[in-house]
């Protein structure tokens, strides 16, 4: 009895995934009234193995994912009870004079993060993927900025930035005859600054993604488009781009979404100044929840923190509507 | 080969939902994943393993790539190619490795040349005591210790809803997994910044615990192990065993939990080395909410300590202190390049 209470067990669990061709005919009873056979047909396990996973996700994931937007409805303190204000977060969000400044910020963050951060990694990654012995110590090179912890790295390069002439950056500088710069507290230099270092410490990850991708190119195709008369130039541009075309749009989708929320790098770096000149919406919402002259207000808080995902959400809408047709990579 | 055709289609709908799982970057779930075609009939679990390790081996080793043997052949295009390829390897020096040098050689100067000749080699000798200072004296020990055991708590929680919730989702799958699969993809599209206010309310006050976890190791280790990354990443691997294995097992009389802890595990060995890899990382890098949520100096990671130390210490040893925190994340990639090159291009998503 107990064999087969399996394997009909077993049975009924393959059907979902097609793997055994048997398995969507008729043994595919789902008969789940009885506890008793409810019980014996597994159910009582898989509920206790989903159980942790029920849990972690239910208080720390789900819960608070719904909390939030009912948060961003409501004034929020830490001693009385939460009251409904309706849209009133929102209103303070919206109008708060600092909000187009550091949407302004996000948005050149994100545009600078892309001028650095896209072409440099696939340059790399075309030239790696050509390298005939070594490849290996190519790409421990290129990801090991990858492996400094990030506090760490914002912290060296906060010394590298050093504005004084001394500096290292600025004594690098005058060899060339340039400088010295104020670097992080220029305004005008502080954000590209900031983009600098985030873009040496995420470059890396973005090169192996390429490499792999440029690596699964199949053969064929390059031997094709030489057989064809293709120089080496044509075909990585009418061979390996289009191939790459997938990766490359995931990336940019994603490094969008990541550089929209940045945090660490101005936090550390600037902390939002000079003159509010790296000021990002990520900083605002930290300071509105836990700065420390404003700090407490969690319904500006998730308010904006709402309006910050449904934009992301629409954007990644809309990059699987683009991606949708030609998914296929 | 019905099955592997469905199974194909359902991995194309995974990559919409999840662009940066698998798909074009991580070898060692394809591996597992899309066997190749010529491979034939499924042979057991060891082959599943061997495949992705197999995989894993080669994978910077791809074919001929866009220059061909016989352009290999020709003199000019060979002499440019090992010229860019020189070019590229000393930029990759300069920019990957200049920095964590620069750092290393800081951590043994006295301050004062630091300050005056931050270029310069050790004009005046090196200071060994930088590094002894920062390790007992500004007490990088003692931070370096609640890195590990922050780390050490979150991989477990990580691991544990990672494994069991995928073996759930791909492996027993009751009716209700869908529902719950759905709401685990969800969370993916949920970026981490809505969780960070509504969180840190509930660990000031959990549920049924009864008080604040602030200043509880819990507060980081509990919450790590929502990332539907993991569970995602485990569910996929666990989808591409075959399934023939859990039969015979089942024939064999293996309970659920038998059938988990003696085949599901040891067979999964590449994928629990890349959550694993993963899990310790992403804890070793985490800042804001350890910031947030432990506030006793004496409990706090390095990546909290180390900016707040920065002004009050003495510059050569706080660049010591950096380069202590440094230290073990190398040592660790060095040591498991093939696991971190393999998984790199999955680590965006890990915490969003």
């Amino acid at each position: 009895m107990s064999a087969s209470g399996a394997l009909r067990q077993t049975g009924g669990s393959a059907g979902g995934g097609n793997h055994d061709p048997g398995s969507d005919g008729p043994t595919r009873r789902v008969r789940r009234r009885d506890p008793v056979t409810w019980v014996q047909r597994g159910g009582l396990s898989s509920l206790l193995f989903a159980l942790p996973l029920l849990i972690i996700f239910g208080v720390f994931s789900w819960w608070p994912i719904v909390r939030s937007v009912v948060m961003s409805f409501q004034k929020t303190n830490l001693v009385a009870d939460p009251t409904w204000v309706g849209w009133k977060n929102f209103e303070f969000v919206l109008t708060d004079p600092d909000l187009p400044t550091a949407i302004l910020n996000t948005l050149y963050f994100a545009l600078l993060a892309l001028v650095f951060g896209y072409p440099i990694p696939l340059v790399t990654a075309v030239l790696m993927s050509s390298v005939r012995r070594r490849k290996g110590l190519f790409s421990v090179l290129a990801y090991l900025p990858v492996v400094v912890p990030p506090v760490v790295a914002v912290l060296l390069w906060k010394f590298f930035y050093d504005g004084a002439a001394d500096g290292v950056f600025n004594t690098i500088l005058s060899y060339v005859g340039l400088g010295p710069y104020a670097w992080l507290s220029s305004p005008s230099l502080a954000m590209p600054s900031l983009v600098l270092e985030a873009t040496w410490a995420a470059a890396g990850g973005t090169v192996i993604i390429y490499l792999a991708a440029l690596l699964s190119v199949p053969d064929e195709l390059y031997d094709a488009a030489e057989v064809d008369g293709a120089g080496i130039w044509r075909r990585v541009w009418h061979v390996s781009m289009p191939q790459l075309r997938g990766v490359l749009l995931i990336t940019f989708i994603l490094q969008i979404i990541g550089t929209v929320q940045v945090f660490l790098e101005p936090y550390l770096f600037t902390g939002g100044g000079p003159a509010n000149a790296t000021l990002t919406v990520l900083l605002m919402i930290y300071d509105y929840a836990f700065g420390r002259s404003l700090g407490g207000n969690y319904g500006a808080a998730t308010a904006l923190s709402v309006l910050l995902a449904t934009f992301l959400a629409i954007l990644s809408l809309l990059y699987f509507k683009l991606t949708s047709g030609w998914s296929k990579s | 080969m019905t099955g592997q055709h469905s199974s194909e289609g359902k991995r194309t709908t995974m990559t919409v939902t999840d662009p940066t799982g698998r798909r074009d970057t991580g070898p060692v779930v394809a591996g597992a994943r899309r066997r190749p075609s010529g491979a034939g009939a499924p042979a057991g679990a060891a082959r599943v393993a061997r495949t992705a390790r197999k995989r894993k081996k080669s994978q910077f080793e791809g074919g001929r790539g866009y220059v061909s043997e016989k352009d290999w052949r020709n003199p000019r295009i060979r002499a440019t190619m090992t010229t860019l390829h020189a070019v590229l390897l000393g930029l990759l020096l300069l920019v990957g490795i200049g920095p964590i040098l620069l750092l290393a050689k800081y951590a043994i100067t006295p301050t004062q040349d630091i300050i005056r000749t931050p270029l310069a080699i050790f004009p005046n000798g090196v200071r060994l005591e930088n590094i002894s200072e920062a390790w007992n004296d500004v007490q990088i020990s003692k931070y370096f210790l609640n890195t590990i055991w922050l780390a050490a708590g979150s991989w477990f929680v990580q691991m544990l809803v990672a494994t069991t919730g995928g073996y759930v989702l791909s492996v027993l799958r009751p009716a209700w997994g869908k529902v719950v699969n759905g709401l685990v993809i969800a969370t993916l599209f949920v970026p981490s910044v809505v969780l960070l206010v509504p969180l840190y309310l509930t660990i000031l006050d959990p549920p049924v615990v009864g008080q604040s976890l602030i200043n509880n190791f819990l507060a980081v280790w509990l919450p790590s192990g929502a990332s539907a990354f993991n569970v995602v990443l485990m569910t996929r691997f666990f989808d591409g065993l075959p399934r023939e294995v859990f039969e015979a097992a089942r024939v064999d009389g293996a309970s659920n939990f038998r059938l988990f802890w003696s085949v599901v595990l040891p067979m999964s060995k590449p994928i629990l080395g890349v959550v694993s890899v993963f899990a310790t990382i992403a804890s070793w890098k985490d800042f804001l909410w350890p910031m947030l949520v432990l506030k006793d100096p004496g409990m706090q990671p390095l990546s909290v300590r180390l900016p707040a130390i920065a002004s009050q210490t003495d510059l050569g040893v706080f660049l010591a202190a950096l380069a202590i925190s440094t230290l073990i994340p190398i040592v660790f990639f060095i040591a498991f390049q093939r696991l971190f090159l393999s998984g790199a291009g999955l680590g965006g998503a890990v915490k969003g």
